[in-house]
This record gives structure tokens, C-alpha cells and sequence, in this order.
């Protein structure tokens, strides 16, 4: 009993810390946001989905992508994919990364997109985030919101105009024809996400 | 009007301290990750703006004194930021080890042949030797380091 007992546990450590995989279905949340209300996933009826980017306002790799993560709102927000930021940061960890320093940085860069506040730190261990910027890209379906890609936005996060693969748009753009993306999973650099 | 010898007694000590910086992409570091020589190699991921990497760099420095030991700082700083930052940090902090900086667009490539777990945060560190090889996305305290050198030790 004691043996099953221990197995069940480092099971049950072993799945909260790998967080998900593609095809598991995402958590939803309910999370601040910039503007002082909470956010949920479900409050978007219309949504065909989501991109869910762990990201934040002082890691140098996050800077690098804001233009590029504007830009993919402003492309998929309308056909029904917004993207949903969150910054998992603990603000006590690392400078400049409390909700009013969000503000700051959204405003300057003209956010279109919530930009959340991972509360407590409990969202982005479930989801298995490890470094800013990281993004989930989820599909809304009946049994709930299924991961279908996770990982980096591009291939060239240190210089925008060498891109070569576009993962995220690519991914949106095949769950939109009613495909599965050919690339689900891709690395790249990043920031560590603070903790105390 | 100064003697050679008074030249070289001037020079000297700044050519030791004057770290030449080499830019690599991921096939001309490889071989670096892979050296077969008798030491305990330690490779740290790292770049100046990341606050973790910069707190354990001290705990590499003292690492990288020992004859049994070669430690490899391998910079992920942006590659126009090589001259504004990252020669003028190491000329700061006088680092010693062996500095590189890995300029190489392909992330989902090289992150994935260094290590399969890496998620590709920094700090990260590998530790090998020719009998084994370790891999560890974290950062770490100076005893914890030691410890782990120490147990690659024969």
C-alpha cells in the first residue's frame, strides 16, 4: 500500500512538473489585468481559441518580441485567436515586474491584448512554462481548450527580419483550415521565470 | 625612449587581462562541448542581462582556478550587444574563464542537440568529464557547485 502510495505521488510530482503537453487540455484562470479587472479564458464566447504567452516586461528576450506579439493580435484577435499575456514573474523576485510597472510597458508599446498578472504564481507551473517569452496556443473545442502548440513565436528571436519559420502564425493559420500544425513543439531561448 | 624590457613589463599584464571574445555558431562550439581531454569540464550558459547567471558567475570564476577543472562561459547575448556590453562586463568583473559567445540563430536546433530537456532558460550548466555528463537548467549556490564538480571527481 505504502509502496502504491508513493508511486501515486511521484506520478502526480511528475505530471505537475512537466507541465503540458500538446493534445492535454488547458486550466482556465482568473487573473488581473492591467486595467484592474480579472480575465478569464471563458470570457471570450467568440474565440476559436487562444495564444497564451508567458512573457514580461524586463527580460531582454521578451522586449525583443513585444512588436511581433502586437502584431499577432492584431492579425488573429479578429478571426477569433487573441492573444491572452500573462507575466509569471513573482514582482517580489526581480524589479520592475509589478502589475503597475505592466502598465507602463503596455502603454508605451500600445498593448492591444490583456496583459495579466499570474497572481500567486499558480497558473504557469500548470501549464509548464519555464521562461518569458513561451507560448501555448490553444483550441476551443467541446471537451474544453486543447494545447496545440507550445513553444517559441519565430525562429529568430534576436533579429526579427531573419525569420525563417513562423510557428505561432503558422500553427494559428492551420487549427483556422481544421488542421493539426505541422510543428508542435519548438526551443528557444529565454529568460527563467523569477521566484522566490 | 622605453626600454623593451620596461615595454614588456608594461604590456604584459594587460594582455593577460585583455579576454578576446570569439564569436562561434553552433558547429565551431560543438567541439568545445565535447573535449576529451583528463579535466572536469564545466560549461555555463549565461548572458549579462540575466540576474541568476550574473549572481552564480563568481562560483564558475572560483572553479575555473583549479587545475582539474575548465570552465567555459558560453555568452547568449544579443549579438549586436557584443562591444556595448558584454566585452565592457568582462573587463568590469575581470573574468577569467573562457569566454564565447554563441551567435547562432537556429534555437530550436541547438537547443534541443545540447540537451533534450533543455527548455532553453538560462542559467544552464553542463558538467562532464570523460566518463560522464550532466545537464542541469537551474542556477546554484557555491557549495552546491562544488559538491557536484566534486562528484565527478574519481
Amino acid at each position: 500500500m505504502k509502496t502504491i502510495l508513493i508511486l501515486f505521488s511521484s506520478l502526480l510530482l511528475l505530471t505537475h512538473n512537466h507541465g503540458y503537453k500538446v493534445g492535454d487540455l488547458a486550466t482556465d484562470f482568473s487573473l488581473p489585468n492591467i486595467d484592474g479587472e480579472m480575465v478569464s479564458l471563458s470570457d471570450y464566447d467568440d474565440a476559436k481559441g487562444y495564444i497564451v504567452i508567458f512573457t514580461c516586461n524586463t527580460c531582454p528576450y521578451s522586449i525583443a518580441y513585444e512588436d511581433r506579439i502586437n502584431a499577432l493580435h492584431r492579425h488573429f484577435a479578429p478571426v477569433g485567436y487573441p492573444v491572452i499575456a500573462i507575466n509569471p514573474n513573482d514582482p517580489a523576485a526581480k524589479d520592475g515586474e509589478q502589475l503597475i510597472d505592466m502598465k507602463t510597458r503596455a502603454t508605451k508599446k500600445g498593448f492591444s491584448f490583456p496583459y495579466l498578472q499570474d497572481k500567486g504564481q499558480h497558473i504557469y507551473p500548470k501549464y509548464g512554462a519555464t521562461r518569458t517569452p513561451h507560448v501555448f496556443v490553444l483550441e476551443k473545442q467541446e471537451k474544453g481548450n486543447v494545447v496545440q502548440y507550445i513553444g517559441a513565436i519565430d525562429d529568430s528571436s534576436r533579429n526579427p527580419d531573419k525569420v525563417e519559420h513562423y510557428y505561432v502564425e503558422d500553427a494559428v493559420d492551420a487549427l483556422l483550415a481544421g488542421q493539426l500544425p505541422k510543428v508542435s513543439t519548438t526551443k528557444a531561448i529565454g529568460c527563467s521565470i523569477k521566484t522566490l | 625612449m622605453f626600454s623593451p624590457k620596461f615595454l614588456l613589463f608594461v604590456l604584459f599584464p594587460l594582455l593577460l587581462s585583455a579576454q578576446t571574445v570569439p564569436s562561434l555558431n553552433y558547429t565551431e562550439l560543438k567541439p568545445l562541448l565535447n573535449q576529451r581531454g583528463d579535466k572536469i569540464y564545466v560549461v555555463n550558459f549565461w548572458a549579462t542581462w540575466c540576474a541568476p547567471c550574473i549572481k552564480e558567475l563568481p562560483y564558475f570564476e572560483v572553479l575555473d582556478q583549479r587545475e582539474d577543472v575548465e570552465v567555459l562561459l558560453v555568452s547568449l547575448d544579443f549579438p549586436k550587444h557584443k562591444e556595448s556590453r558584454l566585452l565592457p562586463f568582462i573587463k568590469k568583473n575581470k573574468l577569467q574563464s573562457k569566454v564565447v559567445l554563441l551567435d547562432d540563430a537556429n534555437e530550436n536546433y541547438w537547443i534541443n542537440d545540447i540537451h533534450p530537456n533543455w527548455s532553453g532558460a538560462i542559467p544552464a550548466t553542463i558538467v562532464y568529464n570523460r566518463h560522464k555528463r550532466d545537464f542541469y537548467e537551474r542556477s546554484f549556490t557555491q557549495n552546491e557547485l562544488l559538491n557536484l564538480v566534486e562528484s565527478f571527481n574519481p
